[in-house]
């Protein structure tokens, strides 16, 4: 049934659609390239929907005291220094604009009392800088960009798996996968080709991510030779819903806290207030009625001097409290502990935080204007990702670029909420057009390679093979079972060591990998390749984490507890060699000291 | 744990297909799709069903659950009685691509023709000032999640299975986001007329089912309606538009404060023709 596949030739390729997919599909467009964009689901269905809280950028609309140096170094201090300088500066400058563009392009933000976007408060971000739509901003931002990608005329390919990146010579050259709707497989020849496909977090059981964040763009990446870095650093996010189980990990945004919710565990006691960094104390409340000013102040659009409330400490900090006290038994009748705005009015609960009161509503029999929520950390984000060029998100192999969450640098040891759809916005757009100037500078439609096309389609096929085998759910259930238990919040050289023995376990049972039925829409067999993915990205995580001794953002050892000034200065890197995952470190970017002043002074 | 039974249809446009049932351990709190992701992890993996968000927020999995277009993630067990079986089918409007996915291609192919945003080409972004009562309808048709059930449940769709002469609800809404919006320039008076607005007989049905509660029939297609009305078949706003030379005023596009050509009473059903658009 399946002989040659259909090749399509595009100067430049996308893969993944979602914010950074569509803003890099677009730039490039513009930049007068013939653009391809190949996602997994349908157009305008990716993650980026589910972004909830906002885009950070230093518009000043809520306080003129913002500016991008601020936002700079709230960003580097978040990520606990371990960002690539030049691009947490180069987001926190263009943010502004890629925000009004947007607006230009169509988008709905919320508007303050004088007519212009609205901010709110996130944590870790000095000032209300996060442009929102409620709690929606996310589906705001994607229709928006998706619309765009339409009227410029961008070719789309829905419901299409890459599996292969295609190289010859010493360039990737295109891409090859499979149409989910039919099976049948597909080829793409590119100039230049952009990875945006997102994170991880389906490689760990309690998630917020949907199926489709399987670590596709890192995993491709790293078997085209290009460089990871940091994948030690995987964003567990502090309040996912805990029950009921069939939305456990779904997220709950930071803006309940950012509009004031308040964490209490099973005694009733407000417990961040034990668990802000002693260095960065004087930064928050001092007390409840302190606290309490700061949200009156919010809630009437007015600047205060009183500082933000306990719950706004970095992602990180309270991922790792609340993990704590539940730990310790202080946690609530589900295993998390309680979220509460039901001492606001119900009126602007449900206004400013629509969706959530909907999700609690339909999906937990709770109503968020009456009473508490219960929440738990859940997988989130991947800091890490493929090491990119700062201004222009080229990687480290010839003709592949990335941009978004599977790029890594931008957020260091911990990312900032709010700064995610930033980064996006910005590092799409350099990179689109980045690679559309690299498409301008190659001649004549790439070669792609038959010999690898062949061995392509024989994977393929492979998982229908009639010898019995694993079945791949059950294998993904161990994997992530693996990752959960073991290279989570907390994490040990013991766990870690165990983790990697475990993880080459199940790599060497995926060969042998089997599926039933046919090729069309068959998810069963979608997700042995997935897993191939997620097992290159959870090994990566693993090994990064054990060579990592000591503890910084969202990277936590229990056997290295504290921040050590030489891990400081180095990222962690994997590559491949030969059919070895190797990993070492190398020296971070420096710092121009006109940045690296913006962090000292305060 | 209480098991529950479920129909699930089965099938390719090639084969016959059929409804095969599965038992299904529900705990609490459990949604359909959770059901279904229970019969691929354990009975069928190869069932094949959209879904991406989990959380009623990407309009994935809409699908026919007991008969009427829901979300399958949104669906909750318990909303059926124990001994209830439940029957899930793909959207019954599109063409079948396997078990309970659906073609809905036909839909992006009608968004394309949608004339896009439109903004002012003069003036500067930085002294836009919208106030929120003033955006509010219109971020409530932007809250469309894309699910498609509206267009499912849609009598004119369904009974048009190929040349459909009307865009269906959801781009309607699209389209309603666009007049309305504070500052857009474009006129889609006539692509309305050619996407046979007039079509819709008001039955109401893809609010019903509209899972983000937008209220498609009152607030975007009655009054889109009356746009429609008072280009073609108005005397007074055919007259007002000769003396302006073509835009009828109750198009999008007017700036918040400028006047606009509203006459009371204008429009065909006597309501107001427009409710947002910079009055
Ligand atoms: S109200 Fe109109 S658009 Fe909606 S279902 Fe009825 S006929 Fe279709
Ligand atoms: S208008 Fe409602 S029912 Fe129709 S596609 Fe949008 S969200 Fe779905
Ligand atoms: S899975 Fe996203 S709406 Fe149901």
């Amino acid at each position: 049934m399946t002989g040659v596949p259909d090749r399509h030739p595009h100067d430049v390729l996308v893969i993944g659609a979602g914010g950074a997919g569509l803003r890099a599909a677009i730039a490039a467009a513009e930049a007068g390239a013939d653009v391809g964009l190949v996602c997994k689901s349908l157009l305008g269905k990716a993650h980026t929907v589910m972004a909830e809280g906002g885009v950070a950028a230093s518009l000043r609309n809520a306080d003129d005291r913002d500016s991008w140096q601020t936002h700079f170094r709230d960003t580097m201090v978040g990520g606990k220094l371990l960002n690539n300088p030049r691009m947490a500066q180069l987001h926190a400058q263009e943010a502004p604009d890629r925000v009004n563009e947007l607006e230009a392009w169509g988008a709905v933000f919320d508007r303050t009392r004088d007519g212009r976007i609205l901010q709110r408060p996130f944590g870790g971000h000095s000032f209300p800088r996060l442009a929102h739509v409620g709690d929606r901003t996310g589906l705001e931002m994607i229709r928006t960009l998706q619309d765009r990608a339409v009227a410029a005329g961008i070719k789309v390919y829905m419901e299409c798996t890459v599996t292969h990146l295609l190289t010859w010579t010493d360039r990737v050259r295109g891409a090859f996968g499979y149409w989910r709707t039919s099976g049948e497989p597909v080829v793409f020849a590119a100039k230049a080709i952009v990875l945006a496909t997102g994170g991880i977090g389906r490689a760990f059981e309690v998630t917020s991510n949907s199926w489709e964040l399987s670590g596709d763009g890192q995993a491709l990446a790293y078997l085209a030779g290009a460089e990871l870095i940091d994948m030690e650093f995987v964003q567990f996010h502090p309040t996912g819903m805990v029950w009921p189980p069939g939305v456990r990990g779904l997220l709950v945004t930071e803006a309940v806290r950012g509009e004031g919710g308040i964490l209490r565990n099973r005694d009733g006691e407000r417990f961040m207030w034990r668990y802000l960094p002693e260095d960065r104390r004087n930064e928050y409340a001092a007390t409840d009625e302190e606290a309490s000013r700061w949200v009156e102040a919010l809630s009437a659009g007015r600047q205060t001097d009183a500082r933000r409330p306990p719950e706004l400490s970095t992602r990180d900090n309270v991922a790792r409290a609340i993990y704590t006290e539940v730990k310790e038994g202080r946690g609530s009748p589900h295993g998390g502990v309680f979220l509460d705005i039901s001492y606001l009015p119900a009126e602007t609960v449900r206004r400013k935080l629509p969706s959530m009161y909907d999700q609690f509503k339909d999906l937990a029999d709770v109503d968020i204007t009456a009473g508490p929520m219960e929440v738990g950390p859940t997988t989130h984000y991947m800091m890490g990702g493929i090491r990119v060029d700062p201004e222009t998100g080229a990687t480290t192999r010839a003709g592949l670029f990335a941009a978004g969450e599977v790029a890594g640098g931008m957020h260091g040891a911990n990312r900032l909420g709010g700064n995610s759809l930033s980064d996006l916005l910005v590092f799409g757009r350099r990179t689109g057009e980045a690679a559309a100037a690299e498409a301008a500078g190659q001649d004549e439609v790439p070669q792609v390679d038959p010999v690898q096309i062949r061995a392509a389609m024989d994977d393929l096929a492979a998982p229908f093979g009639s010898d019995p085998g694993d079945d791949p759910h059950r294998l993904h259930e161990e994997l992530q079972a693996t990752m959960q238990s073991l290279v989570g919040i907390f994490r040990t050289e013991a766990d870690l060591h165990e983790a990697i023995g475990r993880l080459a376990g199940l790599h060497a049972r995926w060969p042998s990998v089997r599926v039933s039925g046919g090729r069309t829409y068959n998810p069963g067999w979608g997700l042995v390749f997935e897993l191939r993915n997620m097992l290159i990205v959870a090994e990566a995580v693993a090994r990064s984490a054990r060579q990592r001794t000591e503890s910084r953002g969202a990277h936590s050892r229990i056997d290295y507890p504290d921040i050590s000034p030489a891990w400081g200065r180095k990222n962690s890197v994997v590559r491949r060699e030969g059919e070895k995952m190797k990993v070492t470190s190398s020296p971070l970017p420096s710092m121009p000291d006109d940045l690296r002043q913006l962090i000292t002074s305060e | 744990m209480p098991l529950v039974h479920l129909n699930v249809f089965r099938g390719t446009p090639q084969t016959e297909g059929g409804y095969v049932g599965y038992d299904v351990p529900v705990e609490e709190g459990m949604v359909v799709l959770d059901a279904l992701h229970w019969i691929q992890a354990n009975e069928a993996p190869d069932l094949a069903v959209r879904w991406n968000c989990k959380a009623a927020k990407c309009g994935s999995c809409g699908c026919e659950i007991n008969g009427k277009p829901s979300l399958a993630c949104k669906t909750r067990m318990s909303d059926f009685g124990p001994d209830e079986a439940i029957t899930v089918e793909p959207l019954r409007t599109f063409p079948l691509v396997r078990d309970l996915v659906t073609d809905v291609s036909w839909n992006y192919e009608v968004n394309k023709r949608i004339t896009p945003f439109t903004p002012p080409t003069d003036g500067d972004q930085a002294d836009w000032r919208w106030q929120q009562e003033d955006i509010e309808r219109v971020q409530e048709f932007r809250k469309c999640i894309e699910c498609f059930l509206c267009q499912d449940v849609c009598h004119v769709l369904r009974n048009h299975e190929t040349d459909r002469p009307f865009v269906g609800p959801r781009f309607l809404v699209r389209t309603a986001g666009l007049e309305m919006h504070p500052i857009d320039q474009a006129d889609r008076t006539a692509d309305l007329k050619d996407g046979g607005v007039g079509y819709c007989n008001i039955t109401k049905c893809c609010t019903e089912v509209c899972p983000e509660h937008i209220r498609i029939t009152d607030n975007a297609i009655i009054p889109l309606k009356e746009r429609v009305a008072d280009r073609y078949y108005d005397p007074i706003q055919i007259a007002w538009r000769k003396i302006r030379g073509g835009r009828s005023g109750t198009g999008g596009g007017s700036r918040a404060g400028e006047s606009l050509p509203v006459l009371p009473g204008g429009s065909s059903t006597g309501s107001p023709p427009s409710d947002g658009a910079g009055s």
